[in-house]
C-alpha cells in the first residue's frame, strides 16, 4: 500500500500518444497531495525506448510479445497483477479507445472505485471532472484505497509530462498471458492520398453551419486563399460531405495549426478535444452563446455564408492577386 | 354485286372490327384493370358534379389558361361534337345504301343550319390542328419535353386527314349535284372548285376515294384511341365527373395494407386515381407551372402520371396474360418511380391547379411517399427533422419549453390560453416562435394584435407542430399524434376562433382537424381577419405608406384556400401601391419550401425558385418590398435576395411589419 | 446466434441542466431523459447483424422515461424479447446497473453482447467493460463494424487519428459500439404503433443495487467561462476588414 501515481502509458506503433503526457503533468501535480512517486507503467515487446522522455519517478516495464500491440485482454491481465502487488493511491489510465477497454475491468476484478472523465486535480487532491458534453463538471475526494482514474486532454500542457531526462526502468516479469480471448489481426492504415490537415499551419474548419455539400466550395475558395486546408467537424464528415481524413476532434486528428478558423460550429468537446492546442482560434457562428466562443481568441456572429466569400476576395486584394 | 352493296358489307365489316378492337381494349383499360384498383366513393353533389362537366369539359374553362392553345382545343373538341354527327351520317347512310343507295340520314342528313356549322367546324378543326402541328413540329415547346410527340402528331394527321377528307368528299358531291344542301356547305364549295373542273367520272372517284378515306382513318383512329393519351377522350368526361369535391387543403385518409400506410404497388390506388392516369393528355401544363420541375429536379408531373399509367398497363396485361417477363418484380416506388422523384415534390398544388382535367398529382405523391417512410427511405436531415417533431413537437430540435422565448419581455405579456377564455386562439406555429431570425416578426405581430385591442392567447409551451407537412411528408402515424396532441389541448382551452401566423398551420387546422362538438373549428390566418376588421372600421390606420410593393400569394393560403383578396385589401389598406408579378394569384410559384422540402437536404438545382420568383419580382419597375404571408416564405426569400444580389434593391418583408408600420 | 443490447437513459441535453438544492446532483424536475446515442446505434448493430447471420434479439434496459417507446420501437426494427427491468434506479451508477444487468445476463445466455461504448453522464467508467467482467467475458470498445466469423467476431475498433485495428474476439464477448454500420434506421409511427398491439415487454423486479465501485461527489457545477473571445463587431464587410488585419499582424498575409 503506497501513495505512488501510477500512470499507464499508451502507444499504438512504436508513438506514445499525447495522452500519456497529459497524465504524467496531470500525476506530477497530483503527487504533491498524494505524497507519492509518480511511476510510469510502460508494457510492450523491446518498447523500452519509449520510456526515454517521459516525466516519470521511475518507469516499471512489462516486456511481453503479448503486449507487443494493445489488446484489451493481455493489457487487463499484466496490469492486474501490478496493481494489486502494489496498491498505489492512484491508477491513471487514458480516456480512450485504450485506457477505457480496460479500467472497468481493473475495476470490477480488482473490486477498486473508479473515476472517469477526470481532467484535472485540485491542489488539494480532488478531482475535477466534466460530464455531460462538458456542460457540468463534478468535484469529489479521490476513492480509497487505490483509485482508478481516466483522464480526458484540456487540464494539463503535454510538454509539462516530458522530461529530457530518462528515468530509471525498472523490468517486472510479465504474467503468463495465454488462453487471450482478444488478439489483434491487422491495422488498417488511415487514407494517407489526402492532405494531412495535421500539418497544415493553417486550418479552415466547416461544420454543420456550412449547411450543405456546394457550399464546402466556399470554404475551399478560403483556404486557397490563405494557402491552408479544408477540416471538419464530425456533422460534417457524417453527411458524407468530407472525407474522415478531414475530421477534427475526439474520433478524428488533433490539430495544432497556427491559425484555426472554425466556420459554423459550434463547439462541442468532442471537437474542442481535436483543435483546443490551436495557436490562435477565430470562430464564426450566428448563435452568441455558442460554447466555441469560450476557446476562441477572436470571433464574430455573422453568417459565414455571407462572410466567407467577401473575406476570400479581400485576402486575393491584399496579396495583391 | 354491286358497288353500293359491296361497299356496304366492307363498311360493316369495318365498323365491327374497329370497334370490337375499340371495346375490347376499352375493357382491359378501364373494366379489368380499374376493377383490380381499391374501392371509390361514395359519389355526392351530383348538382355540382353535373355542373363541372358543363363548365370544364364544355367551356373548356381551365384550358384557357394557356390561351391560344386553348382556343384551338376549343374548337377541336366542338369541332368533334359537331362532326361525329357527320361520322355517324356517313356510316348510315354506307350501310343503308345496301339496300337503297341513295338514302340519306332524317333529321340529320336534311338540316340545314346544322350544315353549316359543320362545314364551318371542319375547317376551323383543320386549321386548329394546323396550328397544334405548328407548336409540336416547329415550336417544340418545353411543357412537350417527355410526351409521346410522334402519336401526337400522327393523331393531330388522322383528324386533319378525316377533316380534309370530309370536305373533299362534299365538294364532290357538290360537284356532281348529288348534295340538296348546298347551299349551307360554302366551305366544302369552295374545296370543290378545286377540282370541279374534272371529269364526272373522277369526280365520282374522288368522292368515293374521299369517303373511303374519311371512314378508313375514322376507323384507324378508334382502333387507336384506347392507346395512348388520346384516351382522354373517353375518361375525360367520367374524369371531371367523378373529380374530388372534398377541400383541397384535405387529404384523403391513407389507403392501408397490412396494417401500414401508403402504396406500393399501383393495383394499391383506388380505381378513381387509376382513371386519372388514362386521362392524362400528355399536354406539360403541370408541368411548366412545378417548381421542382423548373428548377432542374427530376420531378415532371406529367411524367410521374404517364409512369403509373404504363405501369397500370403493363401490369394489367401481365396479369391478365400470366406472364411477366420481369414486369411484376419492377417495383413502383424505386424503379417506376425514383425516391428522388418523390422527395422534390413541395406539394405546392399548381399541378392539380393547372390541369385542365383535374387530375390529381400531389395525392399519388403522398401515397407513395408513405411507403418511403415505413421502408425508412429518406435522407438523413428529413430522418432527423422527424425524430425532432415526434420527440419535441418542432423540427428544430429544440425543447418545447423554450417555444414561447419569444414573448419574454413584451408588455403587457401574451396571455395564456390554457389558463384563461380567449376570443382568438393564436397558433404561433414552429417557425415563428423558434427561428431567431423570425422571432422580431412574431413579436410585431403580437404588438398589432394588442394594438387592435384582440382578445388573444396562446398555448405557449402545450402548442405542438400542426402536422400539414408531416402528413404531406408521408409520416402519418405522426401526423396522427400531432393531431392527438393538439386535439387534446385545444379541447381545454375556452376560444371563439383560432388565429394561425402560418398559411401550412392554417390548411391543416382548418381542414384535417377533427371537428369538435360544434363542428369544424372556426380558423383564420390573419390577414383574413385584418380584412375583416378593417372593413368593419375596427382597425384603423394612422398612416399611408406609400411603398410600391408587390404580393407573393403563399401556396397553402391561395391555391389551396382561395384567399387571395383579404391580403391585398390589407395591403392597399396601408396606402401602398400593389404592383402584381407576372405569376400571382393561383399562379404564384411556390418558394420551394413546403412539402417538408425545408427540412431535406438540398441537392444540385438549376435556380431554385425562390430565387426564380425574386427575379421576377426585380423586373417590376421601381419596386420596392416583396410581401409575404408566411414564416417560411419570409426566410426562403430573405436567404433568394441574398444570394441573387438583391439586397439593395428589394426588402423582403411580412404583410404584417406593413400593418405595424401603418398603425 | 443470440445477442443482448442493455441500453440505458441519460439526460437530454436540449433541455437546460440545472443542480439541485443539494449541490451534489442534477436537479431532477427538469431533466429529461432520452436514449444514449451509443446505446442506440448498438440496437441497430445488433439488428443488422440478425438481419446477416440470423438469429434473436433482446433489448434490456431499466424503468425509465421513454423506456417503453424506446423498446417498443426496437420491437418494430426487428428485435425478439424486449426486458425491463423495475426497481429503484434513482441513485444507480454504472456498477450497480453493470451488475444487474450480469443477473439477467447470466440467465439469457447470449453469443455476444453489444452495448453503447459510454454515455455523456458516465462518471464510474462505462457500463460495458464493467458488464463483461461480470461476466467473465471478454471486452473490445470503440468499435464500427462487427462481422461474424464462426466462433469469433472480427471488430473494427478506432483510436484517434483515423487509425482503425481489426480485432478478433472470441464468443461469447461483449463489445462496445461507437458507430453502427448503418446510422439507426428510422422506423414511422404507425409501425410502433402496429408493434405495441403485438409486442410483450417482459418486466423483472431488481433487489437494491450494489454501488460499490463508484466515487463520491462533493460538488457538481457548472462550468465558468473561462475567457471569452474578443469578439469582432460590425456587419459583414467589416467583420472582413478585421480578419484580414488579424491576418496580417499574425504573419500570414
Amino acid at each position: 500500500m503506497s501513495q505512488d501515481i501510477f500512470v499507464i502509458i499508451e502507444h499504438l506503433r512504436g508513438q506514445v500518444s499525447e495522452i500519456s503526457y497529459v497524465m504524467l503533468a496531470g500525476a506530477r501535480q497530483l503527487s504533491k497531495s498524494t505524497g507519492g512517486n509518480v511511476s510510469a507503467v510502460l508494457l510492450g515487446q523491446n518498447a523500452q525506448g519509449l520510456a526515454n522522455n517521459l516525466a516519470a519517478d521511475k518507469v516499471l516495464y512489462l516486456d511481453h510479445p503479448a503486449l507487443a500491440e494493445f489488446t484489451s485482454n493481455a493489457y487487463e491481465l499484466a496490469l492486474v497483477g501490478l496493481i494489486k502487488e502494489n496498491s498505489p493511491r492512484v491508477v491513471l489510465l487514458g480516456h480512450s479507445s485504450i485506457g477505457m477497454d480496460v479500467v472497468g475491468g481493473l475495476s470490477i476484478n480488482l473490486g477498486l472505485p473508479m473515476v472517469s472523465s477526470c481532467r484535472s486535480f485540485t491542489a488539494d487532491g480532488k478531482y475535477i471532472s466534466q460530464i455531460c458534453g462538458g456542460k457540468i463538471m463534478v468535484e469529489g475526494e479521490l476513492p480509497g484505497p487505490t483509485a482508478l482514474v481516466t483522464m480526458v486532454p484540456g487540464g494539463y500542457k503535454a510538454e509539462l509530462g516530458q522530461s529530457a531526462q530518462a528515468p530509471a526502468l525498472t523490468s517486472i516479469p510479465a504474467p503468463a498471458l495465454d488462453n487471450l480471448r482478444v488478439s489483434l489481426s491487422k491495422y488498417i492504415e488511415p487514407d494517407t492520398s489526402d492532405v494531412d490537415i495535421t500539418k497544415e499551419p493553417i486550418l479552415v474548419a466547416v461544420g454543420r453551419g456550412i449547411q450543405n455539400k456546394d457550399n464546402i466550395e466556399l470554404a475551399d475558395e478560403l483556404a486557397k486563399a490563405l494557402s491552408g486546408a479544408v477540416c471538419a467537424s464530425r456533422p460534417v464528415v457524417d453527411q458524407g460531405w468530407m472525407p474522415t481524413t478531414r475530421l477534427v476532434g475526439k474520433s478524428g486528428k488533433q490539430v495544432k495549426p497556427k491559425i484555426y478558423l472554425a466556420l459554423g460550429i459550434s463547439g462541442a468537446p468532442e471537437h474542442m478535444e481535436g483543435m483546443g492546442e490551436s495557436d490562435t482560434i477565430i470562430a464564426i457562428n450566428t448563435d452568441p452563446n455558442a460554447p466555441i466562443f469560450n476557446v476562441a481568441k477572436y470571433g464574430a456572429v455573422v453568417d459565414l455564408l455571407d462572410l466567407t466569400p467577401i473575406l476570400t476576395e479581400k485576402i486575393k486584394q491584399a496579396k495583391g492577386g | 354485286m354491286t358497288y353500293e352493296e359491296f361497299k356496304s358489307i366492307i363498311l360493316l365489316l369495318a365498323l365491327l372490327l374497329a370497334t370490337g378492337i375499340f371495346l375490347w381494349r376499352a375493357y382491359q383499360l378501364l373494366w379489368i384493370n380499374l376493377r383490380r384498383g381499391q374501392p371509390s366513393g361514395p359519389f355526392m353533389r351530383w348538382g355540382e358534379r353535373i355542373k363541372g362537366v358543363f363548365v370544364y369539359v364544355g367551356a373548356q374553362l381551365r384550358l384557357f389558361r394557356f390561351t391560344v392553345p386553348g382556343t384551338a382545343h376549343f374548337f377541336i373538341f366542338w369541332g368533334f361534337l359537331i362532326l361525329f354527327l357527320t361520322i355517324f351520317q356517313a356510316i348510315v347512310e354506307g350501310l343503308a345504301a345496301f339496300a337503297n343507295p341513295h338514302f340519306v340520314l332524317p333529321l340529320i342528313g336534311r338540316f340545314g343550319p346544322l350544315a353549316l356549322l359543320q362545314d364551318i367546324f371542319a375547317l376551323l378543326v383543320a386549321i386548329a390542328i394546323i396550328y397544334g402541328l405548328i407548336v409540336r413540329l416547329v415550336v417544340n415547346p418545353e411543357r412537350y419535353k417527355g410526351s409521346h410527340k410522334n402519336q401526337g402528331v400522327m393523331v393531330l394527321g388522322f383528324i386533319l386527314t378525316i377533316m380534309i377528307s370530309l370536305l373533299v368528299m362534299n365538294g364532290a358531291r357538290i360537284n356532281l349535284g348529288e348534295d340538296p344542301l348546298h347551299v349551307w356547305r360554302p366551305i366544302s364549295t369552295i374545296i370543290g372548285r378545286i377540282f370541279s373542273g374534272l371529269h364526272e367520272n373522277l369526280q365520282v372517284i374522288i368522292k368515293e376515294a374521299a369517303y373511303w378515306l374519311h371512314l378508313g382513318v375514322v376507323f384507324l383512329f378508334l382502333t387507336e384511341l384506347p392507346n395512348g393519351k388520346h384516351f382522354h377522350i373517353v375518361t375525360s368526361i367520367p374524369a371531371v365527373l367523378l373529380r374530388d369535391l372534398e377541400p383541397r387543403g384535405r387529404l384523403s385518409t391513407a389507403p392501408v395494407f397490412n396494417g401500414n400506410p401508403g402504396v406500393s404497388q399501383v393495383e394499391q390506388y383506388r380505381w378513381r386515381q387509376m382513371l386519372d392516369f388514362y386521362t392524362c393528355s400528355e399536354c406539360g401544363r403541370c408541368q411548366e407551372v412545378c417548381p421542382a420541375y423548373n428548377s432542374g429536379t427530376p420531378l415532371s408531373p406529367k411524367l410521374l402520371i404517364m409512369y403509373l399509367r404504363d405501369n397500370l398497363k403493363e401490369r394489367g396485361h401481365a396479369l391478365t396474360a400470366g406472364l411477366s417477363d420481369g414486369i411484376m418484380e419492377k417495383s413502383l416506388v424505386g424503379e417506376v418511380i425514383t425516391d428522388e422523384i418523390l422527395w422534390s415534390c413541395t406539394t405546392c398544388f399548381a399541378c392539380d391547379q393547372e390541369c385542365p382535367l383535374f387530375i390529381e398529382h400531389v395525392v399519388p405523391i403522398v401515397d407513395m411517399r408513405r411507403h418511403l417512410v415505413i421502408e425508412g427511405r429518406m435522407d438523413k436531415m428529413l430522418q432527423d427533422a422527424l425524430a425532432n417533431l415526434g420527440r419535441y413537437g418542432n423540427s428544430f430540435g429544440q425543447s418545447d419549453r423554450m417555444r414561447s422565448k419569444w414573448t419574454m419581455g413584451l408588455q403587457p405579456a401574451v396571455k395564456d390560453a390554457r389558463r384563461e377564455p380567449v376570443d382568438y386562439l393564436w397558433f404561433v406555429g414552429d417557425y415563428a416562435s423558434y427561428n431567431a431570425t423570425l422571432t422580431d416578426v412574431t413579436r410585431k405581430t403580437a404588438e398589432v394584435f394588442q394594438k387592435a385591442g384582440l382578445n388573444f392567447g396562446i398555448l405557449h409551451d402545450s402548442e405542438r407542430n400542426a402536422g400539414n407537412d408531416v402528413r404531406r411528408v408521408g409520416e402519418e402515424g405522426l401526423f396522427e399524434m400531432l393531431v392527438e396532441k393538439n386535439s387534446q389541448v385545444l379541447s381545454k382551452v375556452k376560444f371563439r376562433a383560432i388565429l394561425t401566423t402560418d398559411p401550412h398551420s392554417y390548411n391543416t387546422l382548418k381542414n384535417e382537424y377533427p371537428e369538435n362538438s360544434t363542428g369544424r373549428m372556426t380558423v383564420l390566418h390573419y390577414a383574413e381577419l385584418l380584412d375583416q376588421m378593417i372593413a368593419s372600421g375596427q382597425l384603423k390606420f394612422t398612416k399611408k405608406l406609400g411603398y410600391k410593393v408587390t404580393y407573393h400569394d403563399p401556396c397553402y393560403l391561395g391555391r389551396y384556400n382561395g384567399i387571395y383578396d383579404a391580403p391585398r385589401r390589407v395591403i392597399e389598406a396601408t396606402g401602398c401601391k400593389l404592383v402584381e408579378m407576372p405569376r400571382h394569384g393561383d399562379r404564384s410559384l411556390c418558394c420551394g419550401a413546403g412539402g417538408g422540402r425545408i427540412w431535406m437536404e438540398e441537392k444540385q438545382v438549376k435556380e431554385r425558385p425562390s430565387e426564380s420568383r425574386i427575379r421576377e419580382a426585380v423586373k417590376l419597375d421601381g419596386i420596392q418590398a416583396f410581401i409575404v404571408a408566411c414564416p417560411k416564405d419570409l426566410t426562403m426569400y430573405r436567404d433568394a435576395v441574398k444570394t441573387t444580389g438583391n439586397e439593395k434593391g428589394l426588402a423582403v418583408r411580412d404583410l404584417i411589419e406593413l400593418v405595424y408600420e401603418a398603425l | 446466434m443470440k445477442i443482448a443490447v442493455p441500453v440505458k437513459f441519460v439526460p437530454d441535453l436540449v433541455e437546460e441542466l440545472n443542480i439541485d438544492p443539494s449541490g451534489t446532483a442534477l436537479d431532477t424536475a427538469w431533466l429529461r431523459l432520452i436514449i444514449n446515442e451509443f446505446d442506440d446505434h448498438a440496437v441497430e448493430q445488433a439488428i443488422l447483424l440478425k438481419e446477416k447471420e440470423g438469429g434473436q434479439v433482446t433489448v434490456i434496459t431499466i424503468e425509465s422515461e421513454g423506456a417503453d417507446d424506446f423498446l417498443f420501437a426496437a420491437a418494430a426494427k426487428g428485435t425478439d424479447q424486449l426486458i425491463k427491468l423495475t426497481g429503484d434506479f434513482s441513485h444507480a451508477n454504472n456498477h450497480g446497473l453493470a451488475r444487474v444487468y450480469a443477473d439477467i445476463l447470466k440467465e439469457l445466455q447470449p453469443d455476444l453482447i453489444l452495448t453503447g461504448v459510454q454515455a455523456h453522464n458516465d462518471l464510474d467508467g462505462s457500463v460495458g467493460p464493467l458488464l463483461a467482467e461480470q461476466l467473465g467475458l471478454p471486452y473490445v470498445g470503440y468499435v464500427a463494424g462487427v462481422s461474424v466469423m464462426g466462433d469469433k467476431v472480427i471488430a473494427r475498433k478506432e483510436y484517434s487519428g483515423g487509425l482503425v485495428a481489426e480485432i478478433e474476439i472470441k464468443l461469447p464477448a461483449v463489445l462496445g459500439i461507437q458507430a453502427s454500420e448503418q446510422p439507426p434506421r428510422y422506423i414511422a409511427y404507425s409501425k410502433i404503433r402496429q408493434v405495441m398491439g403485438t409486442a410483450k415487454i417482459e418486466e423483472k423486479t431488481v433487489a437494491a443495487l450494489d454501488l460499490s465501485g463508484g466515487t463520491t461527489v462533493s460538488r457538481m457545477f457548472q462550468p465558468e467561462v473561462a475567457q471569452r473571445a474578443t469578439m469582432l463587431e460590425g456587419g459583414t464587410d467589416e467583420v472582413a476588414d478585421k480578419l484580414v488585419s488579424i491576418f496580417k499582424e499574425l504573419g500570414t498575409l
